[in-house]
């Protein structure tokens, strides 16, 4: 019952190696890329057989789909407050206007980098008998239009999970039986967790006492940054890039 | 005889069973539900869009919002997460006050769960035995940390500061004379600890009591024996884990499989049910209980007789002491920078996971260098569950629901974020 030898979370032990030649076997004539020791990065077009074959295998079956986790990247590595340039004539001072923090109603739409690929999911999965993780990434080929096909048919979990993914980022899944949105407001428009859109929304709602009903109009609120978003390279392990 | 036809129902989301703001759709057929459809979200905060916002450390205090009745537990989650990716260690006293901490904070969840559970089926007294325990352990709670629910007492490298050597006592009032007073300060003349190992004496008795109200008594059998049944494949299917899994037959359980912290040095066991039914989970949780007990027991020795330090003395990471302050020029310089700007974790992923009361509460933590979460995303055990209850009404009464959700520990926290 005991099997403490085996892989516990991200850290390179047996069990990856294991998981290396597993890959090596079966998904040999796909491409795919060990991003770390336990995130592997997949071609769109494989996701359904990839992920069929790993959820069932003689070898390493991940029964269990832990997490379905969307990531917007078109804000990825932008710091708010230029930190490197700080020399003996002084250092810059203000935020930067055009940084995430300060996005509102207008400027939301021109965000300023343009990765290579903006979506990407990571399906979080767990083997029990094996005691193992595994995240499987995909980048989604289409920025505009992010669309990934459902795995709803291999794992059950992943109906709820795919409706977030959905209403927070805006990645669809075809095919899935019933993609609404699931944790924001009815009838919410937009993708809270997308990068261009702003922290401080693009509604709010009021109770207006002549209409006497709740309205709903442009947020009033200014965005603010407190304490701007800073990269410093100074960290171990981290080369001065 | 009248045709009957099938109608549709409206369940909260201010249903005093609703274990907060959960709305279902009912779709009935008689009194049997066909579907269920819970509508989620009206808790919604947006705390993984927050925290992008925020240095590290100014999230801790949002994880314990999350599932709003096992505070530490969530925090443990995220200052994992945050530890792993930067690589730094965390000295042992801090490691055994954080699992001592999250067992307590496992009885504190289960005895909400077994009080609010036991009175949606209808038992009233439950509700106000649980509650008497959970005042001590909030308690505790107080005493560490200064407030008796959303904690903030776990850090990146530690706990926040060191375990109080007096208890917060009670004091003469209007309605408590002298004597009363003196009777429930009896166990708070110690140290916390002295007051927690107090406690687990205690509590195996009150366990009992709870026992004696609940597990053979008979129209608490009617309500959950055969009640919402999950079978082990479809446990899995649906991604249960927690008791929820365990209730299920699956023997997994983190802190014995994965462990972390110093769980892999501790005694004890993991309950497992058979049939997978409302009744079965109630008795993997009742265990539970027991277990976190002696976890806590064996937590209080290694913390009565070893000292050190509570938290890492990476300034860096952790805040110099105030004398350091003072007097130590970098000292100063690091307090500045932390309290300013927070500090900078290097580009990774990472995802940490913990036995949360409720299942497995993961975080992931992708970092592009900077001294804010790139993106947070909670992994919320109820999340999962509360997807399968569809699957698990079918075919029972509008009564049962009660009974299920109740079963499922849903906090709706954690479920909206």
């Amino acid at each position: 019952m005991n099997n403490q030898n085996i892989s516990s979370n991200n850290s390179p032990s047996e069990k990856n190696i294991d998981l290396n030649c597993f890959f090596d076997k079966n998904f040999d004539n796909l491409n795919y890329k060990f991003e770390n020791s336990n995130t592997v990065v997949f071609d769109a077009d494989h996701l359904i057989d990839v992920l069929k074959k790993l959820s069932k295998n003689d070898q390493i079956s991940f029964e269990i789909l832990i997490d379905i986790i969307g990531i917007d990247y078109s804000d990825f590595g932008l710091s708010e407050w230029n930190a490197k340039n700080a020399n003996n004539k002084g250092y810059s001072r203000g935020i930067k206007k055009d940084s995430s923090g300060r996005y509102t109603y207008d400027t939301a739409k021109k965000h300023f980098n343009q990765p290579k690929k903006r979506f990407a999911v990571i399906y979080n999965l767990l083997s029990i008998s094996s005691n193992a993780r595994l995240n499987v990434k995909i980048y989604c080929n289409d920025d505009e239009n992010p669309s990934l096909p459902t795995v709803t048919s291999i794992w059950s979990s992943a109906d709820w999970y795919e409706r977030e993914a959905y209403d927070l980022f805006g990645i669809v899944f075809t095919n899935h039986p019933d993609l609404r949105r699931i944790l924001t407001d009815y009838g919410f428009i937009g993708h809270p967790l997308r990068k261009d859109f702003p922290l401080i929304g693009n509604v709010e709602v009021n109770y207006d006492l002549d209409k006497e009903r709740v309205i709903y109009q442009p947020v009033t609120i200014e965005p603010r940054v407190l304490i701007p978003k800073v990269i410093r390279p100074d960290n171990k392990g981290e080369d001065d890039a | 005889m009248p045709e009957i036809k099938s109608f549709t129902m409206n369940f909260g989301p201010q249903h005093p069973s609703a274990h907060g703001v959960l709305r279902l759709i009912l779709e009935l057929e008689g009194e049997v539900i066909v579907r269920a459809d819970p509508h989620i979200g009206l808790l919604h905060r947006g705390t993984e869009k927050l925290a992008e916002s925020k240095p590290y450390n100014q999230s801790i205090g949002y994880m314990d919002r999350l599932d709003y009745v096992s505070m530490m537990s969530n925090e443990h989650a995220y200052v994992l997460a945050i530890e792993k990716l930067l690589e730094i260690d965390v000295p042992d006293r801090a490691k055994y006050i954080r699992v001592m901490f999250d067992e307590i904070t496992r009885i504190l969840n289960h005895l909400l769960w077994l009080g609010a559970h036991a009175l949606d089926i209808g038992a009233m007294s439950v509700f106000l035995y649980a509650f008497r325990e959970r005042e001590d352990l909030m308690d505790c709670y107080e005493a560490v940390s200064g407030t008796r629910m959303h904690a903030t007492y776990y850090r990146p490298g530690g706990v926040s500061r060191d375990l109080p050597t007096t208890m917060p006592k009670y004091e003469e009032t209007k309605w408590k004379s002298k004597k009363e007073v003196m009777k429930l300060n009896e166990s708070r003349e110690g140290t916390l600890l002295d007051f927690i190992e107090d406690f687990t004496n205690r509590f195996p008795k009150c366990v009992d009591e709870y026992e004696t109200l609940l597990t053979d008594n008979r129209i608490w059998k009617q309500r959950t024996v055969d009640i919402g049944v999950v079978s082990k494949e479809r446990a899995l299917q649906l991604g249960f884990t927690g008791p929820m899994l365990r209730g299920s037959g699956v023997p997994w359980d983190l802190r014995k499989k994965q462990p972390y912290e110093i769980y892999s040095q501790l005694d004890f066991d993991i309950p497992v049910g058979t049939n997978g039914d409302c009744y079965d989970r109630y008795l993997v949780r009742i265990e539970e209980m027991r277990q976190s007990n002696k976890i806590i027991k064996q937590c209080v020795d290694w913390l009565k007789n070893n000292n050190g330090e509570y938290i890492s003395d990476n300034n860096k990471i952790t805040p110099p002491t105030r004398d350091e302050v003072k007097e130590d020029m970098e000292s100063l310089i690091y307090h500045f920078k932390l309290f300013t700007e927070g500090y900078c974790i290097p580009k990774g992923e990472v995802y940490c996971a913990v036995e949360h009361p409720k299942g497995e509460f993961g975080v992931t933590l992708i970092s592009d260098g900077s001294n804010k979460p790139y993106r947070l995303k909670m992994r919320a055990p109820g999340f999962p569950h509360l997807a399968a209850l569809n699957e698990m009404v079918n075919g029972h009464m509008i009564s049962d629901v009660v009974a299920i959700i109740g079963t499922q520990d849903i906090v709706f926290g954690e479920i909206d974020r």
